[in-house]
Order: C-alpha cells, then structure tokens, then sequence
C-alpha cells in the first residue's frame, strides 16, 4: 500500500483512501484531503518533519506519521 | 480576505456564486476595514423583507439523499423541524453526541444502520468520508462556476520563494536563532543600537532620575508641602520612585512588543510553529504550542490567550502550565535590576536566566507527561501555512499600543497602589513600642511581616537584613512581576538616600545586601514561580475550570 508518506519532494499523488480514525482522521480530511484530490509534496521541514503539501491550492503541513493513513494511488 | 483574491489576481463571480448558493454575496475583506457594514446592512433588509433562503445547492447525491429522507422520516417528532436536516446528516454519519442527544431506542437505531451500512456499501466508503467528499465536491463545482483563477496551481508566488529560503533545511534554525537575537538586541543588548536599552536607561535616569521628581518637588514645595513631611514622602518615595522605577522599562518592552508584532503579522510565526515540530514532540507538544510561548517572552497574558489556538485539551492545558515559566517581560526587570547591580551588567547572566527559563518549560513539561491526565498520543498536526504579506503599518502598531497600554495601565493602577502601601508599610514601624517612622526600614512594619515568613526560604540563603526584603519581594511579585523592582526602588530609596538617585543610586545598596549567589538564587526563584496576578487571571479565563487553575499554579 503505497501512501502519502512515501511520495517524494517535488511529486504528486491523488489520494486512494483515507486509513486511521477518530479525530486525526476527521481533521485531515475538514482540511481538504479527500478521495480524488490532488496532492502535491512541496517540501519537508529542516528538522526531517513535518512535510508541507499543497492540496486545494493552499498549503497544509502535516505529520509522517499522520501521511503514513493516507493511502495514495 | 477578498484582498487576498485581489492580489493573487483571481476573480469571483458575485452573481453566479449568489446564484449558486441560493443567497446573496458580499465582498468582504476583515483586514481593510471592506464590506463588513454592507454586509450587515443587507442582512438586515433581507431579514425585514422576509426573503427567504433561495433553493439550496445540491450537495448530496441520490443515494445518500435517500438515506437522509428515511432517517428525517424516524425522527420527525424529535426535533425541531428547521434543524431536521442537520439532524438527519448527524446520524447518517453517526455522531457520538448526536446519538446520546437524541436517545433514540436500539429498534430505530438498528433500522437507521440498515440504511446507512447500503449507502456505505454502494459508495465503498464510510458514511463520515461519503458526507465530506460530496461537500468538497459541491464546493468545487460552485467554485468552478464561479471562481477565475488567475496562476496556474503549482505556481510559486513571492511568499513562496521567501519561504523556501527561511525554512530551507539547512538555514531554517539558523536564520530563527538569527532573528531572535536580533529582537532581543534591539529591546535588551547593550549595544549602540539597542534602541530599547537606550530608551530604558533614559527614562530611568533622567526621565524619573531627574525630571519627575524635580517637577513633583516644584510643585508639592509651591503647594507648601515640607519636605520629610508625610505627603512629600508618600508621593515623592512612595509613587515616583516604585512606578518610576518600572515605567523605565517601557521602552523595552514596547520595542519587544513591537517587533513581536511585526513577525506575527508578516507570517513568520506559523512558519515557525512548522520547524520547531519536530523538537516539540519529543515533549509530547506541537509545535503550535510554540508560538504562544514566543509571545509570552513578551507578557504571559497574551502568551496564554494564544494558546487558545491549540485545539487538542490536554496539549493546550500543558502549553498554559509550562508557559508560566518562561521570563515574561515584567521579569526582564528583575533580571535587570540583578544583572546590572551585582553583576556588573553582564549579559551571560540575563541569557542564562533566559534559558534556566527555557529548561523549566522543558523539564516541566517532560514531568507533566507523566501524569495520566496527559499522557497519550501527541495531537495530530495538520496545519495550514499562511502566505506572507507585507507587515500593515496600522495593525503592528494597533497590536505593540494595546500590549504596551495594557503594561502601562497595569502600573498606573496596582503599582501605584502597592506603591502607597509599601511605601507606608516599610517607613513606619515600632520602634521602643512606640508607632512611628523609622529611619532604618529594617525596623518596620514591613520587615516584621517580612521576617516571619522569611524562614521558609532561608534554605536558598535567604537571610540576615536582606532576608526579609527578599521574601517581601517576591510576595509582591505576585501582583506583578514589575512590583519586584519597585518594591526595590522604594524600600533602598527610603533607606536615606538624596532624592533624584538614578537606578545607580539603587543598584550599591542592593550590591551591599545581595552577595552574587543570593542574587542569583533570588533571581531564578522569582523567574519560576507563581505568575502575576494578572496572568492567573487570564489562566482561568481559558482553562474555564478552578480545578486545573490551582494545578497550573
């Protein structure tokens, strides 16, 4: 299962899936990233982590281990 | 932010997204003051004309319509007929609360889920997911109708070159530190262009050195007030020296407050929150939590209204707790007064007081994980970055006067109360069992009240005369930080000295009382306990809950 975690700088991804639950999982998608959308890896922060991306034409950051529960095609 | 739209060169529609929506629009853009009364204004006719809300957009596709129609069928008589459909999509999705709201019996539940499970089935997605993608989609196709935009979607905008600078991987910490000391040098440094410095040094010396009390002594004498009476003492001793002696750090602060604002306003501080992630997890925070311990370097009262932003309880509860210790800017004072006196205006003393600051927070916070109450899964971060822009002129300044006032309004008011009360507290005494002034203030009242309670810090080297000026202190730090140097400046300046000493004035009699470790305990001691009142005061007001107050204190 690929994911969101796996994607390189620089490339994009359309989500397949949306894994986890609870509150991570509800927030992530209020943020926009849902089935079919496009995501695109922007960059990753000095220290390794969070990643930023741009998804819906605005920029987001988000965690690994939260990318790690969103499957992408 | 229609400004934003603007500047970005898209365009929107106003017609077609009215149509779209079933309602009317109005541009409105918060930062430049646009629109807001409009808008009212049009509300209010459209309410007095009776309009009602035109056809709404079709979110939800027919499956899942079908689905609601059956559920608002169920629970007609349970609820209030405008909300029904909030209701219907509530349970569709199975909201917790929603569900023990309405106590619907376990029949019409399971009938309900029945429903619900060949939606699921039919989409292959869960019912919360099937609600949020069809809202996205009908937001993307009202926005396709009426939305142009201008750039292409990856493009990179000046806001995004900056950035890939700032928080590049290699500079990114660099560059923060940079700016950091940057401020501080400008507000606190002893250097030329320590604007803030300057400023202080200034009013102390030759604002409330000279002037004030020239201009109070000119016209409390023309009023024939004597000297050494009662009133001249009250006001010359009593208020100018204590509020005066705090007053002369307002240039520092303000220069503190105002390049504070500038970077919360450019956007710098969300990139931050964005770098300083990764080394706040380790404690179990965000780096959310950083920004509102950034501002409480300024004053922890707008420090702990900033953690209003965190959403997860347990982390915006540990961010309040741990904020406490960081050195707000009512204790730069104190660092001041000690650095300055004792040490002989070192600066290693200020900056490892800050950090002493710093590892309370951390090791405070590393201890507070432990407890059940906040253990568990650090908060997921998902965050949205701001585009730079531009620092406006207007809201800088707006956001540097209101911090400053309020520092202000706070000396105006309690310190010069407490002032008075010291002041009197401190110059009289009993003396052969007879009530009156005293000269040597280690005789009076003060010091009588002050010694019974000095014992419990003779552990930290507390004692002798300076003992109880000591403790006294750092009671009256619990009004405000600030009354620790006035405290100070009125009890050394009582002690005999000619009236227009300067802060030097102040600083050998303190010298003469603290010995350097004294002084430093006593600094540190002050940095990390309880905070002002005031900032008690903004602790309850976010933790809505006395319980947690007195935990955080």
């Amino acid at each position: 299962m690929k994911t969101l975690r796996d994607i390189k700088v620089g490339e994009t991804a359309i989500v397949a899936k949306l894994h986890g639950e609870g509150p991570v999982r509800r927030r992530i998608m209020d943020m926009g990233i849902t089935r079919g959308v496009e995501i695109f890896v922007r960059k990753v922060a000095p220290l390794g982590d969070p990643m930023e991306l741009n998804v819906r034409g605005y920029e987001l950051f988000i965690r690994k281990s939260d990318a790690e529960s969103i499957e992408v095609a | 932010m229609i400004d934003l739209v603007r500047r970005n060169g898209d365009r929107i529609d106003l017609a077609k997204l009215g149509q779209a929506l079933g309602c009317e629009v109005v541009e409105m853009s918060a930062l430049k003051g646009e629109g807001g009364p409009e808008a009212a204004r049009r509300a209010v006719s459209a309410a007095k004309a009776g309009k009602k809300a035109g056809e709404l957009p079709h979110v939800f596709t027919g499956s899942v319509e079908h689905a609601l129609a059956h559920i608002e069928e169920s629970i007609q008589e349970k609820v209030d007929g405008r909300y029904l459909r909030w209701y219907a999509i509530k349970l569709f999705e199975r909201d917790g609360k929603v569900l023990e709201e309405l106590a619907l019996d376990a029949d019409l539940v399971s009938h309900l889920e029945a429903h619900i499970a060949s939606c699921e089935q039919e989409l292959d997605d869960d019912a919360e997911s099937i609600v949020t993608n069809q809202r996205y989609g009908c937001v993307s196709r009202v926005v396709e109708r009426a939305v142009t935009k201008k750039a292409a979607t990856h493009s990179l905008f000046v806001s995004d070159r900056i950035d890939q600078v700032v928080t590049n991987r290699f500079w990114a910490l660099p560059i923060f530190a940079g700016v950091m000391l940057f401020i501080y040098a400008l507000a606190m440094g002893g250097w030329p262009i320590s604007v803030g410095t300057r400023g202080a040094d200034w009013a102390n010396d030759v604002l409330f050195g000279q002037w004030v009390p020239q201009l109070f002594h000119t016209v409390l004498t023309t009023l024939h007030v004597v000297e050494g009476s009662v009133l001249y003492g009250l006001i010359q001793d009593g208020t100018v020296a204590g509020v005066g002696a705090v007053l002369g750090f307002v240039p520092q602060m303000l220069v503190l407050f105002l390049l504070l604002a500038v970077l919360e306003d450019v956007g710098y501080m969300a990139w931050v929150a964005f770098i300083m992630d990764r080394i706040f997890r380790r404690f179990g925070l965000s780096g959310k939590s950083f920004i509102p311990m950034l501002v409480a370097t300024g004053c922890s009262v707008p420090g702990i209204m900033a953690s209003r932003t965190i959403e997860q309880d347990r982390d915006r509860k540990m961010t309040i707790m741990t904020t406490g210790f960081i050195p707000c800017g009512a204790k730069l004072p104190i660092i001041g007064l000690f650095a300055g006196a004792v040490f002989g205006g070192s600066a290693w003393v200020a900056v490892s007081a800050f950090f002493t600051g710093v590892a309370a927070v951390v090791v405070s916070g590393v201890m507070l994980k432990k407890f059940r109450a906040f253990a568990g899964e650090p908060a997921p971060f998902v965050m949205e970055l701001p585009a730079y822009h531009a620092p406006s002129v207007s809201n800088v300044l707006r956001a540097t006067w209101e911090r400053g006032w309020s520092f202000i309004k706070r000396a105006g008011t309690i310190i010069l109360l407490s002032s008075i009360v010291l002041w009197f507290l401190q110059g009289y005494g009993f003396v052969d069992g007879a009530f009156q002034a005293v000269e040597d203030n280690n005789a009076s009242l003060l010091a009588v009240i002050g010694r019974s309670a000095a014992w419990i810090f003779a552990p930290i080297g507390w004692t002798g005369d300076m003992g109880w000026k000591a403790t006294v202190a750092t009671f009256t730090g619990l009004i405000a930080k600030e009354e620790v140097v006035n405290f100070f400046g009125v009890a050394y300046r009582y002690a005999g000295e000619e009236l227009g000493g300067n802060g030097e004035a102040i600083w050998t009699l303190v010298r003469a009382d603290f010995g350097a470790v004294t002084a430093y305990s006593f600094m540190i001691f002050n940095l990390l306990c309880a905070p002002c009142f005031a900032a008690m005061g903004a602790i309850r007001r976010e933790m809505n809950n006395a319980k947690w107050t007195a935990a955080a204190i």
